[in-house]
Formats: structure tokens, C-alpha cells, sequence
């Protein structure tokens, strides 16, 4: 391969998630998420994504895509991306994939993005409702190409890219070739608001919309049927048991001192 | 009886607490077999038999430290199809559930992630939505794998051979593309590790500054405890970022948690709702993390903390 061309390709991946403040619950029908139950919002850890990928623009030049998979409503996640900034978007959406497990949605993902090819792939690192922090790392494994998680700092010259790999020790440097999956955690930047001209601009964008026809995947290999795991029960936790509140009397850390006693914490 | 894989994360010596609990929860499915990537496996032997260990997979190679993830999956993956196990049991860490992860699209294997605990079948129990809901999921394809949140499980001793077996596995340039060049290590004296330690002393918006939180830490350090903070701290610069506790943070679940100066919003409610003992010191009655708490105190945290701290050193000087 000759000198990498100036000009990036960034793919920022976006996922649609119910709101944390609002009550989040699952269908008893398949125990799968409820998605009418609660407002939707888009991933937080993704505004940092989004964030990243504009800002690597601004310094390489070429274009940002937003890939989102998710049903209808997740246009509005979408929307709020390219009115940030991004420019265009794939809105990957068939109601054969409610249900898809993390294995599924990383094979539908991988697809798209091999499909639309990149030079930097960019993610949150983990998603507010199913938490599993794997898919960068499953994406990179299906793809190929460096898997670059948990960046706290990313800098490329537009063909060696490197990183800050948070850990609990502190944090690893690690260096790759693009093209890269990079994950990223919240400390990387601070995510711009959209500004008015940018939610104007944002409703003339071009978003395609793929199915799993589109993209060549036969239905039973997606959505909850194909998934290689599912939720057999869920139940409501119990509430906590109501505890002893007391205000201080300037005996209060003398009080808290004979609790942590009492349950021999100290 | 089938082999349960368990990989162990350690320091190059020392086995960490959570494969212990690890080892525990697989003496009750097969045959522990720890998997050992890197140096140190002689040192930490005797740890392991000691939570019953049959066997301990050695593959002592430098690409385990020296490539991000990769390579231990390509490992898992040569072990999975060698020895057949029922399971393979990895730590629900950052590191733990990425190469579950990889190995999971490498076997077309099912992955259950933050499992709290094990039933027959291989049926985990999550704890999801800021610990409002427990679920109980299945994995139906491939070999479960298995990602299990630290502190979850009691880690009791067991007795097993803990045969050492080196394994040598080719690992392939396809695992070797995101190269680790420096390790900062930041500096965080003799605490223990967040998600590992039984006590937690958290601190948030009511501290007011960065210097504050040497009360959150002297307190902390009182109890041999590992210090966390909300995203309101970390937002604001007062506390490093790697230790949040919350939604976009850890998620921890020690014996006792304590939350000094923090509201309990939802984002931090999710971090910290599944630990066992919950105290809280708040000025604010109204503040919604006292729902959650065993003990609480309403009052000035700058009052009640260093009262607090004094009489901890009462009771463990006398």
C-alpha cells in the first residue's frame, strides 16, 4: 500500500438508548428491552464519539458518516449527530433485528462498515443500557483491524494513529496502522451543543436508510431468534429496607462511627 | 467432569481477588483450570490450589502484556477447541469483558456480561437498569462465556492440584496490530483497587474543591478502603476520571459503600446500587441517595467526616 490519502473517512457509531432518568423496563412478551416505555436519547459516551470524530476532521479533513442501527425513532439520535456537525448518515433499521444480542448487532455493524469502508471508526465505549463495553473489541476482531478501546487521548497523522488506553493502573499508550476501531471514555473532550445553524443544516443531510435485505443478511440470522443469548426471567429488585437517617446534633460522625461498629466494619 | 476455564488476572505475581472468586463460583460447574498468560504463574500457584484450582494453563509470552487483547482471545479460543471446557470465566473488567468479546465472535459463542451469580444450565444473574431489575439470562450457542462483575461472589477456599500445564499457542499477526509502547501508572499509594476493595469511600459535589478530597482519602485510608467519586467530581476536575463510580464509571458492589457530599442522581445510583452496606453523609435531607442508605447522617460533611475519622482511630487504637 502507497501513502495513506489525506483525506479520512470517519464512521461514528450511534446508538439510541432510553433515557437514565426515565423508568426502564423490559417486554414480559420476550424479555427484550421496552423502547415505548421510556424517552429516548441518544447514548451519552456517544456525544464524545461524535465529538472525536468532528474534531479529527477538522484537523485531517474528510468526511464524517454516522451508523446507527436501531428502529425508526432513532432517526432523532441521528438527527441530533449531524446537527453537531457530522455529514451524512446510515440509519440501519428492520424489525428483524429487535432483539439482536451484542454478537448479532457486531456482525450487522461490521457489515455496514465494510460496506461503506473507513479509516477510523469511532465509538462510545460502552452503551447506558446494556453496558457490556464488547463491542469495539467485537468489531475489530470481525474487521481485522487495530482495536484501540477505552481512549482517554487519540491522535493520528492520518496513517499511525495512537492512544491513551484508560486502565485502573493509570494508562497504556498503544499504537496502530489505520484503519482502527477507537473506543472512547467521557474524559477525551467536552462535546460541542449544536448550535441553531447546525440543527437547521442537519435536516438537509443525507441519511440513507439499509435492511438486513440491503445488506445482504438473511432475517433468521438476525434480531433475538439468531441471538446466541437470551433473558429467560426478570423481576423488579426488592426495594432496599429503609435505614436509620439521623441529623447531626455534632454527634453525627460519633453516630456513624457506632453503626460501622455495630455491623463490625470497624 | 468438563473443564471450566477460568482467566486469571494478575500483576505478574499476585493473583487478583476477583479470580479467586472466579475459581469458587467454577468449583461448583467442572474442573477449575486457570488460564496463565504472562510471567508469574510459579509465584501464584499456591493461591490458586488454594481456591481449588485443578490445573493451571501456563502460556508464559510477552505478546499477553505487549498487544492490546487480541492475543489472550486467540489463546481462549486455541483452549476452547483443545479441551472442550462447559465454560470458560473471564472477570467483568474492562480488559476481562473485551477479550470475552473476541472470543465470543472467534467460537460463535453467547456471552452473559456483570454476571452476579450462576445458576445450573450456565444461568446468569444480571443486575441491569442502575440495578432496578435482575435478570436471568442463558446462553444458547457455542460455549458460555461467562463475565462476572469482582465482588460478587465470596471467594472461599477450595483445595485442587493445580497441576501446572504450559501451553505454547502461535499467536498470529492478526493479534498483533494495536501495539502497547508505555504503561503510566498513576500514582495511588498503598489503596486498594476500586472494584476489588470491600469498602468504597466515594465523594462528590458537596466537597466544593479538588483539596477536599483528602478527607474523602483520610477517611479512605482509615478504613483500608478504596476512594471513588461522582461525575459531578470527576467532571469538575477534582478526582481522576478512572475513578468514577457510576453510569459512564464503575460499577461497584462492595460490603460497604459511603457516599460523602453525593446527591444520587441516577448516573451515580447505577455505579453503586448492588453494594451490601450503603452510609451516607448528606447536608441536603431531600437528597435522594438517602433512599438508599442503611445509615445515613444529615449534616455538614466537613463536621461529621473528621468526627468520624477521629473516632475510627479511637476504636482501632484502643
Amino acid at each position: 500500500m502507497g501513502g495513506r490519502q489525506q483525506v479520512m473517512n470517519i464512521v461514528v457509531l450511534v446508538k439510541q438508548v432510553p433515557d437514565t432518568w426515565s423508568e426502564r423496563t423490559l417486554r414480559p412478551a420476550d424479555n427484550t428491552l421496552d423502547r415505548d416505555a421510556a424517552d429516548a436519547v441518544i447514548n451519552e459516551l456517544d456525544d464524545y464519539a461524535i465529538e472525536e470524530g468532528l474534531r479529527q476532521q477538522e484537523a485531517h479533513g474528510g468526511e464524517v458518516t454516522i451508523v446507527s442501527m436501531g428502529p425508526e425513532k432513532a432517526a432523532e439520535a441521528i438527527r441530533k449527530a449531524l446537527s453537531m456537525g457530522a455529514d451524512k448518515a446510515v440509519h440501519v433499521s428492520d424489525e428483524a433485528l429487535r432483539g439482536s444480542d451484542g454478537l448479532v448487532t457486531s456482525a450487522v455493524l461490521a457489515n455496514v462498515l465494510q460496506r461503506i469502508g473507513f479509516d477510523l471508526v469511532i465509538l462510545g465505549s460502552e452503551s447506558t443500557d446494556a453496558r457490556m463495553g464488547t463491542l469495539a473489541a467485537m468489531l475489530a476482531e470481525r474487521l481485522g483491524v487495530p482495536q484501540l478501546s477505552f481512549a482517554s487521548k487519540v491522535e493520528t497523522d492520518g496513517s499511525a494513529i495512537s492512544i491513551h488506553r484508560q486502565a485502573d493502573y493509570g494508562y497504556d499508550t498503544v499504537e496502530a496502522a489505520l484503519p482502527a476501531v477507537v473506543s472512547v471514555v467521557e474524559k477525551i473532550n467536552e462535546p460541542r451543543y449544536p448550535s441553531f445553524k447546525g440543527i437547521m443544516a442537519a435536516k438537509k443531510k443525507p441519511v440513507e436508510t439499509l435492511t438486513v435485505a440491503d445488506l445482504g443478511i438473511d432475517p433468521a440470522e438476525a434480531g433475538l431468534a439468531a441471538s446466541a443469548t437470551e433473558v429467560v426471567s426478570f423481576a423488579n429488585r426488592p426495594p432496599r429496607a429503609a435505614g436509620t437517617i439521623v441529623t447531626d446534633d455534632g454527634d453525627g460522625g460519633a453516630k456513624a462511627a457506632e453503626f460501622l461498629a455495630s455491623r463490625k466494619f470497624i | 467432569m468438563a473443564e471450566i476455564l477460568v482467566l486469571a488476572e494478575h500483576d505478574g505475581e499476585t493473583v487478583k481477588k476477583v479470580t479467586t472468586e472466579l475459581l469458587t463460583l467454577a468449583r461448583g460447574f467442572g474442573e477449575p483450570a486457570v488460564v496463565w498468560t504472562g510471567p508469574g504463574a510459579e509465584a501464584a500457584q499456591a493461591r490458586l490450589a488454594e481456591f481449588g484450582a485443578a490445573k493451571i494453563y501456563v502460556a508464559d509470552s510477552a505478546d499477553y502484556d505487549d498487544y492490546v487483547v487480541a492475543p489472550k482471545a486467540e489463546l481462549l479460543a486455541q483452549l476452547v477447541a483443545d479441551k472442550s471446557p462447559a465454560a470458560v470465566l473471564v472477570a467483568a473488567t474492562s480488559e476481562g469483558r473485551e477479550v470475552a468479546g473476541r472470543l465470543a465472535v472467534k467460537t460463535g459463542s453467547g456471552i452473559l456480561t456483570d454476571v452476579t451469580g450462576l445458576s445450573e444450565g450456565f444461568v446468569g444473574e444480571q443486575s441491569i437498569f442502575g440495578g432496578a431489575i435482575t435478570v436471568q439470562s442463558k446462553v444458547r450457542a457455542g460455549t458460555p462465556i461467562i463475565a462476572v462483575r469482582p465482588n460478587a461472589v465470596s471467594p472461599e477456599p477450595g483445595s485442587g492440584a493445580a497441576a501446572m500445564e504450559p501451553v505454547s499457542v502461535t499467536i498470529s499477526d492478526a493479534a498483533k496490530t494495536a501495539k502497547v509502547t508505555g504503561r503510566v501508572v498513576a500514582e495511588r499509594g498503598e489503596r486498594p483497587e476500586l472494584t476489588e476493595a470491600s469498602i468504597v469511600v466515594s465523594g462528590g459535589r458537596g466537597l466544593g474543591s479538588g483539596e477536599h478530597f483528602a478527607l474523602i482519602e483520610q477517611l479512605a485510608d482509615s478504613l483500608g478502603a478504596a476512594v471513588g467519586a461522582s461525575r459531578a467530581a470527576t467532571d469538575a476536575g477534582w478526582y481522576p476520571h478512572s475513578f468514577q463510580v457510576g453510569q459512564t464509571g464503575k460499577t461497584v458492589s462492595p460490603q460497604l459503600y459511603m457516599a460523602i457530599g453525593i446527591s444520587g442522581a441516577i448516573q451515580h445510583r447505577a455505579g453503586m446500587q448492588t453494594s451490601k452496606t450503603i452510609m451516607v453523609v448528606n447536608k441536603d435531607p431531600e437528597a435522594p441517595i438517602f433512599e438508599l442508605a442503611d445509615f445515613g447522617v444529615v449534616g455538614d460533611l466537613f463536621k461529621v467526616v473528621p468526627q468520624l475519622i477521629d473516632e475510627i482511630g479511637k476504636r482501632s487504637a484502643g
